[in-house]
């Protein structure tokens, strides 16, 4: 488990390219910042320069190398590297509030877009202009969209609102692809029909994810809840509600384990048993720090009563790895379904990496296999 | 200066009403829930049974409903519950309930805040305490987040 501080400002969003060198994330300004690991060491070896407005989302694709940034500034730009320089295409996203989320699709020739304005913008390349078009899903969706994800089948999209709901659309652009098989979500899927929409969870939706089959989908909502949802099962959703702050982003990491992390500062595992329909708490992952148990003298005691009006020895230092909120989790190795390291990034301007294999025998922590 | 400018009636005008966007909640049908039954509750507190109370009184809650007033009586009968019981006997109490009970008594709690009366908070606080113990930050969080309050 490593821990590298980047910044002393919010890292807004981050993202790998495909065999982990290198890093883009954006330092909660208009700038979008690609750094390159030489050894222990970071270097920062582009800065992207092209928003007005702040970063809300970046996205590397893998297979073609392509990234994609949206910002406040309501738009989209998609850079491609000619040569040792980042080159930016704008898309039109004809949205009138800022854009919060992007993510490439699978096969790499769409993404999405969640914006304030209500809607996703779904783009893609049309050959003969030369340009990027974008089609909107815009109903039932009654507030900005926070998350998005995409299922392996590259037509279905979950989308994480501020209207409480966490809902399946299917994004199929019939200019770009075959017409899609049946899945465990629906079989018919035209262009922004809902596969499903989820009940019982209250609170803004921040974090979304399919697992790596694409039958389930796991939410975290803002009243401290996580859900999993299976399709085919009649829409089974099995929600845990925690005790501690609303998690901010969840991912799963095998087929039925979830880490989650969010104002608490330290990911969290959940386990979920399909056969039962239900959640179960995984466990705390976080590294604990050797503290010094020293006993307190007596004067300390009666200085504490005084100023604090506690006897407590707890010191209000923060004993996790990250010092703020985690906003965002990424898979390094491994995939949605034995993923063995995975990367967060917070408020604190920190980024770790996590072992998995290491965490679950320091923490005795049994992340279930299929 | 011109005549349009004497009356300032347009500054009490909510614009968001005429917001043809604006965000409504769906309807649940809550008609028919009347909150917990005062009789029973009552005839368990006198018979010394408070645990059987406090189960009672935190069956049925009005959270779908819009009638202002079960809200208000379900709140009483609450507070005279969580009033009747002993200090020490307040952590048994909470233990004997389930994610849910906790959920709802902290929604209980906080909607006696808003309202104190004589000694209502204090006896109010020390509920807290042990609920915020049972329950976590999180279930004070669902109490922040809830839609539909009880």
């Amino acid at each position: 488990m490593s821990y590298h501080s980047f910044l002393l400002e919010p890292i807004s969003c981050h993202a790998w390219n495909k065999d982990r060198t290198q890093i883009a994330l954006c330092p909660n300004n208009h700038e979008v910042h690609i750094y390159k690991k030489d050894g222990n060491n970071w270097s920062k070896i582009h800065v992207l320069k092209e928003h007005n407005g702040q970063v809300t989302g970046i996205d590397w694709a893998p297979e073609s190398n392509r990234i994609v940034t949206c910002g406040t500034d309501r738009n989209a730009y998609v850079w491609t590297l000619k040569g040792d320089v980042w080159k930016p295409t704008l898309v039109i996203l004809r949205i009138n509030r800022a854009a919060r989320c992007v993510k490439w699709s699978p096969k790499e020739n769409k993404f999405a877009v969640g914006s304030g304005s209500r809607l996703i913008s779904v783009c893609y390349f049309e050959q003969d202009n030369d340009w990027w078009v974008c089609k909107h899903i815009k109903k039932p969706i009654r507030s900005t969209i926070l998350c998005l994800d995409w299922h392996p089948n590259n037509i279905l999209l979950a989308a994480g609102s501020c209207d409480f709901k966490c809902r399946i659309f299917s994004a199929y652009i019939k200019e770009v692809e075959e017409k899609p098989a049946p899945t465990a979500w629906g079989s018919k899927m035209p262009f922004g029909e809902v596969m499903f929409e989820s009940t019982g969870t209250s609170g803004w939706v921040h974090g979304v994810c399919f697992s790596d089959s694409g039958n389930r989908v796991a939410w975290a909502s803002h009243d401290s809840t996580v859900a999993v949802a299976e399709g085919g099962k009649t829409a089974v959703c099995a929600s845990l509600t925690s005790e501690t702050l609303p998690l901010l982003c969840v991912t799963f990491i095998t087929e039925n384990s979830l880490v989650a992390a969010g104002h608490d500062c330290y990911p969290v595992l959940f386990v979920y048993d399909s056969n039962k329909a239900a959640m179960s708490f995984g466990g705390k992952l976080d590294v604990p720090k050797q503290s010094a148990q020293k006993g307190m003298t007596a004067r300390e005691r009666f200085q504490n009563l005084d100023k604090k009006a506690t006897t407590d020895s707890k010191e209000a230092v923060l004993e996790s790895v990250h010092k703020n909120s985690i906003s965002q989790i990424s898979i390094l190795n491994g995939g949605k379904a034995q993923c063995a390291k995975f990367c967060t990034t917070g408020m604190d301007g920190g980024m770790a990496i996590w072992d998995v294999k290491v965490l679950s025998i320091v923490k005795h922590v049994r992340v279930q296999m299929q | 200066m011109s005549k349009n400018t004497v009356s300032d009636r347009f500054r009490k005008v909510d614009v968001d009403e005429y917001d043809e966007n604006k965000f409504v909640d769906e309807e649940d049908g809550g008609e028919n829930q009347l909150g917990p039954d005062e009789a029973e509750v009552d005839s368990l507190i006198r018979s010394g049974n408070l645990m059987g109370a406090l189960q009672a009184v935190l069956k049925n809650p009005p959270i779908n409903t819009k009638n202002q007033n079960v809200k208000e009586q379900t709140e009483g009968l609450v507070l005279k519950v969580l009033s009747s019981f002993k200090t020490s006997d307040l952590e048994k109490a909470v233990q004997s309930l389930d994610k849910t009970g906790v959920d709802l008594l902290m929604k209980y709690i906080y909607r006696g805040f808003e309202r104190p009366s004589d000694n209502s908070s204090a006896i109010l606080l020390q509920w807290h305490e042990k609920a915020l113990s049972a329950g976590g930050v999180g279930s004070i969080v669902r109490v922040l987040t809830a839609r539909k309050t009880v």
